[in-house]
């Protein structure tokens, strides 16, 4: 279908964006990329009344690593920029994120989606989001106010719920510490849809010993996240396979059109003991 | 004919630029780039199906990037090098691409309704990755949709094109290097 009419403004730096945010107030949505907003708008689940377009704001479209070593990446990144990042962009032991990008979508969606819209966006199977939830990921906020730093942690209320106010810009998104040994992988009917269920593990490690480890989950519940029972397992140096039968045990997955909550437990299973192999194997 | 802009919906002047020629468009801001393109310009080789973003029919290049045209709205692709179907074969004689011409002989389409939307993927992938192995080629191949051929011929079709182009450039080197 047609998108609803709507009004279109294009910002030229934050600051205007923002105001003209808090003008318009619950009439405007942000638009970078639009691989989500803009298929929404065409089966008319979204109306916004006006569009404020952030992809002129250049200084947003970066990606460096920082002397303390975290990641920094600017909101208006494409997937594609990060899937093709040259090493010394990247920076050493961000090979998880890089690799994560090929479960985004397919290529003509990552070369226009952006990592500051799919986490803005927070759908629950989001690949952006549980790298965020995984590796304590924070976000930067602008907003009339100022700007202002939220952890992964605090982000992320429910189904494309954040914490975000609505005169509010994601700017800048910031990795703060190399993960070497750390994995995600999922699985879907078919390539690119929505993930069913994702997995995504960090190990702790000291040559081949296991010494703990973070463990996520994406698409049981309304938003990622962390799976303390799991991560038990792997700090008192439990199997990949007990760690992964703790992380199914420990959560309720819905039941839907995708599967059933018992299916998705079958694959919680696999994805994550797979994700421990993949990430022990860097 | 028609009134296509959306009658009542505020217009506005955008300039497009499309297989390196400038269009001016007064044009609706909801319409999509794929929109525009068909109606507006009448570059009717973009084809459009789903609206969003499921079958890969609209795709286009922009600054050489596959993109879904039905997933960006034309206002956006402002100051963008935007590159449709049209481009690929001889403006002035007709003769068909190399790409082309590979769909053709591998029988890479047959009702061709998805055909423009897998030229211009293939041609935006082979530009940034022209040594494509055939299993990349599967995968990037997936992001559109064919109901007819079962997809092997296009990917057959692809890989045919990216190792003649190999070929050719690695003739090209050697008689460089023999001047």
């Amino acid at each position: 279908m047609k998108p609803a009419p709507f009004q279109y403004h294009r910002a030229r730096d934050v600051e205007g964006a923002t105001a003209l945010l808090a003008e318009l107030a619950d009439e405007a949505k942000v638009i970078a990329g639009g691989q989500s907003l803009v298929a929404m708008m065409n089966f008319r689940l979204a109306r916004p009344g006006h569009l404020v377009d952030i992809t002129g704001l250049r200084e947003l479209d970066q990606l460096g690593v920082e002397a303390d070593g975290g990641l920094r990446i600017g909101a208006l990144t494409t997937h594609h920029t990060v899937e093709t990042a040259p090493a010394d962009r990247l920076g050493a032991g961000f090979e998880v994120i890089r690799d994560a990008m090929r479960w985004i979508g397919h290529l003509p969606i990552r070369t226009r989606g952006t990592v500051g819209g799919s986490i803005a966006h927070a759908d629950s199977t989001a690949e952006w989001c549980l790298l965020a939830v995984l590796l304590d990921a924070e976000f930067m906020a602008h907003g009339p106010r100022g700007r202002r730093r939220i952890p992964a942690g605090e982000f992320f209320f429910g189904y494309y719920t954040t914490a975000l106010d609505p005169d509010e810009i994601l700017v800048e998104i910031v990795f703060p510490r190399p993960a070497p040994h750390a994995a995600l992988t999922e699985f879907a009917e078919r390539r690119g849809d929505f993930a069913i269920v994702s997995a995504a593990v960090d190990l702790a490690t000291e040559g081949e010993d296991v010494l703990g480890g973070r463990v996520a989950l994406g698409g049981v519940a309304a938003m990622p996240v962390r799976v303390p029972e799991a991560e038990a397992v792997l700090a008192a140096g439990g199997s990949f396979r007990d760690c992964a039968e703790a992380a199914a045990a420990a959560v309720d997955p819905p039941s839907d059109g995708h599967g059933s909550g018992d299916y998705r437990k079958h694959l919680i299973r696999n994805l994550i003991e797979r994700a421990c192999e993949e990430a022990m194997s860097r | 004919m028609n009134d296509t802009t959306g009658l009542g919906d505020d217009v506005q002047l955008i300039t497009l630029d499309v297989n390196g020629a400038s269009y001016e468009v007064i044009t609706a801001p909801r319409r999509t780039l794929v929109d525009v393109l068909r109606h507006d310009l009448r570059l009717t080789g973009t084809h459009v199906g789903c609206e969003h973003g499921i079958c890969g029919a609209c795709t286009v290049l922009v600054d050489g990037l596959p993109v879904r045209a039905c997933l960006m709205f034309a206002a956006q692709a402002e100051g963008a090098r935007i590159t449709t179907v049209e481009s690929l074969a001889d403006s002035g004689t007709g003769e068909l691409s190399d790409l082309q011409r590979a769909f053709t002989e591998h029988h890479g389409l047959q009702c061709g309704f998805c055909t423009p939307g897998f030229l211009m993927l293939a041609q935006g992938f082979l530009a940034e990755r022209p040594e494509a192995t055939k299993e990349e080629i599967r995968e990037v191949v997936a992001a559109n949709l064919c109901r007819c051929t079962g997809y092997q011929t296009i990917v057959e079709a692809i890989d045919a094109c990216a190792t003649a182009r190999r070929a050719q450039r690695a003739m090209g080197a050697e008689e460089d290097s023999c001047n």
